[in-house]
C-alpha cells in the first residue's frame, strides 16, 4: 500500500498523470470505493486490500473522467485485462494511461506497457475456466436450464447496473435505447428482461474479461457473470480467442478472414 | 387516543392464515435467493422479518416496476383505445419498517397532484399496511434525520411492535387496521403499559432537514460540489429503483401495425438519456448535473411543491449502490458545505 501511495505521489507531483482512479475507504469496513485523486498530498487516501474489487477500468471511457487529463488506474488482473480489450478495440491507445499494476496477492507491479500487462495477465488464470456454477448449469437440461434464467430475469428491475459496471459497456448509444425501430423491448417484463440480457451477453461475447462486476452490481443478485463466462468459452472453443490477453487482436465475432475454415460463409 | 392490544407470539401465524381467509394477498418480507423481497407468503414460515431492510422496497404493490395503461387497435384510418381495466387484488403488505410505511404517503402526493392516478389510488385504496417497528438499525438508517423514527406508526395501517416477551403490541391506527383486527378479534388480548421508545434501537438525527431544506435552492449553481460528489457514481438507477419514493416513470409503447399497449415502467433521473431531447441536447449534461437532481428533487423541489420530504431515510440507496454512492454522507456533507 505504500508502495502504491508514493507511485501515486510521484506521478501526480511530477504531472505524469492528473488523477489517480484507485481505492478508498468506503462507507463501512466492508466497503471501499472508487477515489480521484488529484493531488500529490491526497494521495495518502489510496487504500489496496480485499474489499477492493470494484473494476475501476469503467470510469477511464466517462467524460467527466476524460476531462481531468491522463489517469493513472489501480489495476487488478480483471482491470488489467480490460486495458488491454480497451486498446484492442481502440479505445486507448498506448501511453493514454499509466497503470499501477496489483498483482493478486496485492504487491504493486511495474507494467510500463502494453506487453508488459500482457506478460503479467497470460499467467492469471480466468475464473470461468474452473468456475463450478457454470458446470452445474451445463450439467442441466435446456428445460432445467430455462427455468433457472427465467426465474433469475424475473427478478431483473432493469436498473442496467450490469451495463454502468462493465467496462466494455461504453457505447454511447445502447441498442435498448433505439426505438426507431425499437430493437428490444425496454419495459422490465419477462420478454424484455429475457431480450436485454441476451443482447447484452451477445455483445459482450468474447469481449467480456471476466471481471465479475455486473454480478457484483446487481441488486437483486443475478448471477450475469455465468452468462459471459459461459459465452467466453463458446468462443475460445470455436476461435481459439480469449479476449483481455492482447492489446492487438481482432476480434472473432466481426472479423472475416478469406481463408475461414467454416465455408457458408464465402 | 390509538387502541392498543397486545398479539401473543404463537397468535401471529394464525393471524396470517385469518387474513387470506379473509381474501387478502399478503406480501411480505420473505427470503429470495439470498436476498429479502417482498412476495406473497402462504404461511408464517415464509416470512424473514430479521432483516433490517428488504432489498426492494413494497412500492411495487402499489406502483409496480412495469404496467399496462392502455390498448389500442388500428382498423383502416380509426384508432380504438380502450382504458386497461383492471381491479386491485385486496392486498395485505406485513412487516412494513416504519419508513416503508411513510412512503406510501409521499407516493400519494404525486400520483393524486392533480389527476388522480386511477391505477395508483385503485392498488393504495385496496392495500392495508401491517407496519412492524424496527428492532434494529445499521449505519446506513437515517429515518429520524428525515421525520421518522424506528417505532413511527403514521403510515401503517396496523402497527405491530415486538415485546421483550416475544408478543407483540398492535396500534390500531386506522379503519383498515381495525378491520383486520376484526378478522381475528380473539387474538387481539387487551395492552397494559408498555414502554415502546424502551424497544426501538437509537437512531440519533444525523442533520437538519430544514436547514438542508433551506440551503439547497442557493446550491443549484455550486458545480463543483456536484461534479465532485458524483464523481464515482457509475449512472445506473439501483438507487431510484430500490427506494420507496421515487416515483418518475417513462411510458413505453410496444405495437405493431394492428395495434399495441401503452405501458409505464419505472425510470430513473441517474440516466443520461432520463433528459435526453429528441435534438440530441441533453439539459443534464453530466452525472454531476443528474446527482444535483436527484438530490434536488427529494429535498427541496418535492417538499416546495408538495409538502413532503421524498426520501424515508430507509439506507436502500447507499446499501445497495454498487459505487457506494452513501446518500445520508452527501446529505450531512451539502449541510456542511460553505
Amino acid at each position: 500500500m505504500e508502495e502504491l501511495r508514493a507511485k501515486a505521489k510521484e506521478l501526480l507531483a511530477a504531472g505524469t498523470v492528473k488523477v489517480v482512479v484507485g481505492y478508498g475507504e468506503g462507507s463501512d469496513k466492508y466497503r471501499a470505493r472508487a477515489v480521484f485523486v488529484r493531488k500529490a498530498e491526497q494521495a495518502d487516501k489510496l487504500i489496496c486490500d480485499a474489499r477492493c474489487q470494484q473494476n475501476l477500468a469503467v470510469y477511464l471511457t466517462r467524460s467527466e473522467v476524460k476531462a481531468m487529463g491522463k489517469p493513472a488506474v489501480v489495476a487488478r488482473p480483471p482491470a488489467m485485462r480490460t486495458l488491454l480489450q480497451l486498446a484492442a478495440e481502440r479505445q486507448l491507445a498506448p501511453g493514454d494511461v499509466v497503470v499501477l499494476g496489483i498483482s493478486a496477492d496485492g504487491k504493486l507491479l511495474d507494467l510500463p506497457d502494453f506487453k508488459a500487462i500482457e506478460s503479467y495477465v497470460a499467467t492469471v488464470p480466468m475464473d470461468w475456466e474452473s468456475n463450478p456454477e457454470l458446470a452445474r448449469l451445463e450439467a442441466m437440461s435446456s428445460e432445467e436450464r430455462w427455468a433457472y434464467w427465467k426465474e433469475q430475469f424475473s427478478h431483473c428491475i432493469k436498473c442496467y447496473a450490469c451495463r454502468s459496471s462493465c467496462p466494455l459497456c461504453y457505447c454511447s448509444r445502447c441498442t435498448v435505447e433505439c426505438n426507431q425501430p425499437q430493437w428490444i423491448f425496454a419495459a422490465p417484463h419477462t420478454l424484455g428482461n429475457l431480450e436485454w440480457h441476451v443482447m447484452r451477453a451477445m455483445h459482450l461475447a468474447g469481449r467480456c474479461i471476466d471481471c465479475g462486476s455486473c454480478s457484483d452490481a446487481c441488486p437483486v443478485g443475478i448471477p450475469l457473470n455465468l452468462l459471459t463466462q459461459m459465452l467466453a468459452r463458446e468462443v475460445k472453443s470455436d476461435f481459439d480467442q480469449v479476449a483481455g490477453l492482447s492489446a492487438d487482436s481482432e476480434y472473432a465475432l466481426s472479423s472475416f478472414k478469406p481463408d475461414d475454415k467454416e465455408d457458408f460463409i464465402r | 387516543m390509538m387502541e392498543t392490544r397486545i398479539l401473543k407470539k404463537q397468535a401471529l401465524g394464525t393471524l396470517l392464515e385469518r387474513i387470506r381467509g379473509g381474501g387478502f394477498r399478503v406480501l411480505a418480507p420473505s427470503k429470495n435467493d439470498g436476498h429479502v423481497v417482498f412476495k406473497e407468503v402462504a404461511t408464517l414460515a415464509d416470512v424473514d422479518c430479521e432483516a433490517i431492510q428488504t432489498t426492494l422496497s413494497p412500492k411495487a404493490a402499489v406502483f409496480p416496476r412495469c404496467e399496462e395503461l392502455v390498448n389500442y387497435t388500428f382498423t383502416a384510418k380509426n384508432v380504438r383505445i380502450e382504458d386497461h381495466e383492471f381491479q386491485a387484488t385486496p392486498t395485505v403488505l406485513f412487516g412494513v419498517r416504519p419508513c416503508d410505511a411513510r412512503s406510501l404517503a409521499i407516493l400519494n402526493s404525486v400520483f393524486a397532484w392533480d389527476v388522480k392516478d386511477v391505477f395508483f389510488q385503485k392498488r393504495l385504496e385496496a392495500t392495508t399496511v401491517i407496519g412492524m417497528s424496527c428492532t434494529k438499525a445499521d449505519d446506513y438508517c437515517f429515518c429520524t434525520s428525515v421525520g421518522g423514527s424506528p417505532g413511527d406508526t403514521s403510515g401503517s395501517d396496523l402497527s405491530l411492535t415486538l415485546l421483550g416477551c416475544g408478543d407483540y403490541l398492535a396500534e390500531i391506527v386506522t379503519e383498515k387496521g381495525r378491520r383486520i383486527v376484526s378478522l381475528a378479534e380473539d387474538l387481539f388480548g387487551p395492552a397494559g403499559k408498555v414502554n415502546k421508545e424502551e424497544l426501538l434501537p437509537k437512531i440519533p438525527a444525523k442533520f437538519d432537514v430544514k436547514e438542508l431544506t433551506g440551503k439547497l435552492p442557493d446550491m443549484f449553481t455550486r458545480n463543483e460540489i456536484w461534479a465532485e460528489q458524483a464523481m464515482r457514481c457509475i449512472g445506473c438507477s439501483t438507487c431510484a429503483f430500490v427506494c420507496p419514493c421515487c416515483a418518475c416513470f417513462d411510458i413505453q409503447d410496444e405495437a405493431s401495425r394492428q395495434g399495441g399497449t401503452r405501458l409505464r415502467c419505472w425510470d430513473s433521473c441517474g440516466h443520461g438519456q432520463f433528459t435526453l431531447h429528441a435534438s440530441g441536447h441533453n439539459p443534464r449534461h453530466s452525472q454531476g448535473d443528474r446527482w444535483r437532481q436527484r438530490i434536488m428533487h427529494k429535498f427541496s423541489y418535492f417538499p416546495d411543491r408538495l409538502g413532503y420530504i421524498a426520501c424515508v431515510g430507509c439506507g436502500r440507496c447507499s446499501r445497495s449502490c454498487p459505487a457506494d454512492m452513501n446518500l445520508l454522507e452527501h446529505l450531512e456533507s451539502l449541510v456542511e458545505a460553505k
